[in-house]
């Protein structure tokens, strides 16, 4: 018998390989968290490349800050990371006093911490709602939603935004809180720990969710540090890193006092573990279930941080003390500091030639070395696991793209 | 209805079966329209209590009960649009396809004793055979429309649906052997009196099967956790992703249906179809079948007990949906062919025996002294002659018999003299 050719028709018999399809995912793509362009290599369902496209939300605001003063930079950086937007002018206020060697007030301090863990706690809601969203069920971002909204009504007493505060700015705060303002925020701290649960039982332990999270996108340790991965995505990995303890002194001076545990798995177990669901056997560290498990665990111990600084603020006399003037001059020079943003580790470089006017202004994005391990967690997977990776990284197009 | 008309008002006998099955299509047709309109106003407000929402409240009064319509005015009125690339004529015919399929099985859907568009004695068999069609409305939809998305969804449609039509046909057929019968009529005639004597109770293994035809029937209507090939946070909106309009409601009336039509064969099936828990019109001294006046009231009375049950199913169908997130394609597989099909076979297998041994159910099985049992398995005039005998076409005890049926059981004329 001949041996067959490929000009032979019977060789399809042999060979059942189909062709390989390659699909746009995004940026109109519903579960793509913004603008981000997905290019992904199918056969079939399985995805074998994965390729991110971003820039469809770039506005130049590194270089816009380039012309405009250090305070009035601070309404671009809630644009950054726009669900953690108090977070933003933090890190960008104290890179500045930073290279001012300005140090605000005990008062203002504590009031800083208050707003950053409110703001972390909002942005890990719309974190954990949106992840529910992208694994096909409605409800639990509706409930996250419920209860951010009152977070946003907080800050709207605050500072008149919803969303975009400008609230923490270079030398202080803007304002001081309102009469009565701690007494509704403790209110919403009370009204809130039940309902953490609720959502521990329609995710974190639901049998579905489960399986579509649990094995699925292993991050190794090494590979998240090769990446500059941060924040919860880093944390889910198994590494004990958290600025908050381990950054610079400027930073974490904030947190002297007060008392918390890093949301990191050790010798197998989490802070605390005995009042949080088990963790499942089919999970592996790393995966997507420990990223979001993570961010359930930092929403509580902010809960924690929220409460001691309600407590460390009211015991403190006297007014916060005023902002840093608008045209205040900065020195000649160079600064850079990295904060622990609700995504990660978000970064500001400030360069000072003498002028009000900053002459250099970079921003190193948590969500950008995030974003980059998607090509190696998504190879091979199936694309229903793409949305659920993507959004386990929980990524910010707008502090991706600036 | 025919009958009527050739007898009493004397029209030729084609004419009179074509009326007859206008009036019947008609009645069928607005039963899933309005059936739609409701569920889907209904899902609007079930959803919304779910989330901690209000839902429409405007439209129509108080409570948006006229939301659906106005939705169903928008979509009349919004452009038709189809993709430059798309194969007009199957892109055309998809929608109507799956509505067809979904429409043409209410037809042999009893709402009650003979509330039916058209009995058939292979009632169960035809339901589920033409349901199954409504896949060829989704994939023609998928292939047609030019897109990648569309292409996904329709191909995980066609993997899910063709597989859970095994299961599906397993379960269905376990009802069928106790009743003997494959008329959807019979079926629920045998399950009359008390609500012991629904298939659901017969045994524990009915009682198995029961869920698992529930899993399989979710899944065979697209329905969340099993929405794949709609998928929203994967595939866009799947096979619909192109489609706008009436087209795309089209899609949405069937899928509706075919809601309302499992949970209303699941109830045929399973919770005594029209048969309430308490036999009512027994105890009143009615009985189904004789034809005046109060026994035709009975029978309205049935059409909502089936209402009621079949409603019952589609509203847990809407809870399900808006609590669970959604499977991924090998775990709806794996769902399917480790667990519903194998589950479903020794189900299936353990009802076999449990009909030897056990043939009156549980309740009335184990109230007869064991020897009688045993008697009656042995030799007895009920036991094993009876129920080792092939399975009649036609259960000798159904309410109209009439041997050796036609397919269609259309009744032969020729012997009446006019």
């Amino acid at each position: 018998m001949a041996s067959l050719t490929n000009d032979d028709p019977r060789i399809i018999e042999f060979d059942v390989r189909t062709d390989e399809m390659l699909v746009n995912m995004g940026p109109q793509h519903p579960s793509t968290h913004g603008v981000l362009r997905l290019v992904l290599r199918t056969d079939g369902e399985v995805v074998s490349e994965l390729e991110p496209h971003i820039g469809y939300l770039h506005r130049c605001a590194e270089k816009i800050g380039e012309n405009l003063t250090a305070r009035q930079w601070i309404p671009y950086t809630d644009r950054m990371d726009y669900l953690a937007a108090m977070n933003m002018n933090l890190g960008w206020a104290l890179v500045v006093e930073k290279l001012m060697r300005h140090e605000v007030s005990e008062k203002a301090r504590h009031l800083r911490v208050l707003i950053a863990e409110l703001g972390r706690i909002s942005s890990h809601l719309v974190g954990m709602g949106a992840y529910g969203l992208d694994l096909g069920t409605f409800s639990p971002f509706l409930y996250a939603f419920r209860e951010r909204e009152k977070i946003l009504d907080l800050f709207e007493e605050t500072c008149g935004a919803r969303l975009t505060y400008s609230y923490i700015t270079v030398g202080g705060l803007t304002a001081d809180l309102p009469p009565g303002w701690l007494e509704k925020c403790e209110a919403f701290l009370d009204q809130f720990e039940p309902v953490i649960q609720e959502y521990h039982t329609l995710l974190t332990t639901n049998a579905i969710f489960v399986k579509r999270t649990a094995a699925i996108g292993v991050l190794s340790p090494e590979m998240a540090i090769d990446y500059g991965c941060s924040g919860p995505v880093l944390r889910g990995s198994g590494v004990d890193q958290d600025l908050r303890r381990d950054g610079e002194s400027i930073y974490t001076s904030m947190y002297d006092g007060y008392a918390f545990e890093v949301a990191v798995q050790k010798d197998g177990r989490y802070p605390r573990d005995h009042i949080y669901p088990a963790v499942p056997t089919e999970a592996v560290l790393g995966d997507c279930w420990h990223r979001f498990f993570v961010r359930m665990l930092e929403v509580v111990q902010s809960m924690d941080l929220v409460r001691q600084a309600i407590d460390r603020y009211s015991a403190c006399k006297g007014s916060i003390g005023e902002p840093l003037k608008l045209m205040e001059k900065i020195p000649v020079g160079d600064a850079y500091l990295e904060t622990e943003c609700p995504k990660g580790q978000m970064g500001f470089y400030l360069v000072g030639d003498g002028s009000p006017i900053p002459w250099r202004v970079r921003a190193r994005s948590s969500s950008f070395s995030n974003l980059s391990v998607v090509h190696e967690l998504c190879r091979g997977c199936l694309i229903a696991d793409v949305p659920a990776i993507v959004g386990s990284l929980d990524i910010v197009m707008g502090e991706i793209d600036r | 209805m025919a009958d009527f008309l050739i007898f009493t008002a004397g029209l030729p006998e084609w004419l009179a079966w074509s009326v007859t099955a206008g009036v019947a299509a008609f009645l069928v047709l607005n039963v899933i329209a309005g059936g739609a309109l409701v569920f889907i106003w209904a899902e609007r407000k079930i959803a919304a209590r779910i989330q901690d929402r209000l839902g429409p409240t405007r439209t129509g009064g108080r409570f948006g009960w006229l939301q659906s319509l106005a939705d169903g005015i928008k979509l009349l009125a919004k452009e038709d649009l189809m993709p430059a690339g798309a194969d007009g004529m199957l892109f055309k015919l998809a929608p109507y396809v799956s509505f067809c399929a979904s429409f043409c099985a209410f037809i042999a859907l009893p709402f009650a004793f003979d509330f039916v568009g058209q009995r058939l004695n292979v009632g169960v068999f035809f339901v589920v055979a033409v349901l199954g069609l409504e896949v060829f409305g989704v994939i023609l939809a998928g292939y047609a429309s030019a897109s990648k998305w569309s292409l996904f969804g329709a191909m995980r449609e066609a993997a899910q649906v063709v597989s859970y039509e095994v299961p599906l046909g397993m379960c269905v057929v376990v009802p069928v052997m106790l009743a003997g019968s494959m008329d959807l009529v019979t079926i629920a005639e045998k399950q009359s009196g008390w609500l012991t004597n629904w298939y659901l109770f017969h045994d524990p293994f009915t009682f198995v099967i029961f869920w698992v035809y529930v899993t399989c029937a979710v899944a065979s209507v697209n329905r969340a956790p099993f929405d794949l090939a709609e998928a929203e946070s994967e595939l866009v909106a799947g096979f619909h992703t192109e489609y706008s309009g009436l087209r795309w409601s089209f899609f949405f009336m069937a899928e509706y249906g075919s809601m309302f039509l499992v949970s209303a064969l699941a109830a045929i099936l399973f919770l005594g179809g029209w048969n309430g828990p308490i036999p009512l019109a027994a105890l009143l001294g009615f009985s189904a079948g004789t034809g005046d006046t109060a026994n035709y009231w009975v029978r309205l009375v049935g059409c909502g007990n089936l209402m009621g049950k079949a409603t019952l199913g589609v509203l847990v169908m809407m809870w399900v949906r808006w609590t669970l997130p959604r499977l991924r394609i090998d775990q709806v597989m794996t769902t399917c062919l480790k667990y519903c099909t194998p589950i479903a076979a020794l189900m299936f297998a353990g009802v076999m025996f449990w009909q030897l041994l056990l043939p009156g159910g549980l309740i009335r099985g184990l109230a007869r002294p064991a020897g009688e049992i045993r008697e009656g398995w042995l030799e007895g005039p009920g036991g094993r002659a009876a129920t080792l005998r092939p399975l009649p076409l036609a259960a000798p005890a159904a309410p109209a018999p009439t041997p050796a049926q036609p397919l269609v059981s259309k009744p032969s004329l020729s012997w009446v003299q006019p």
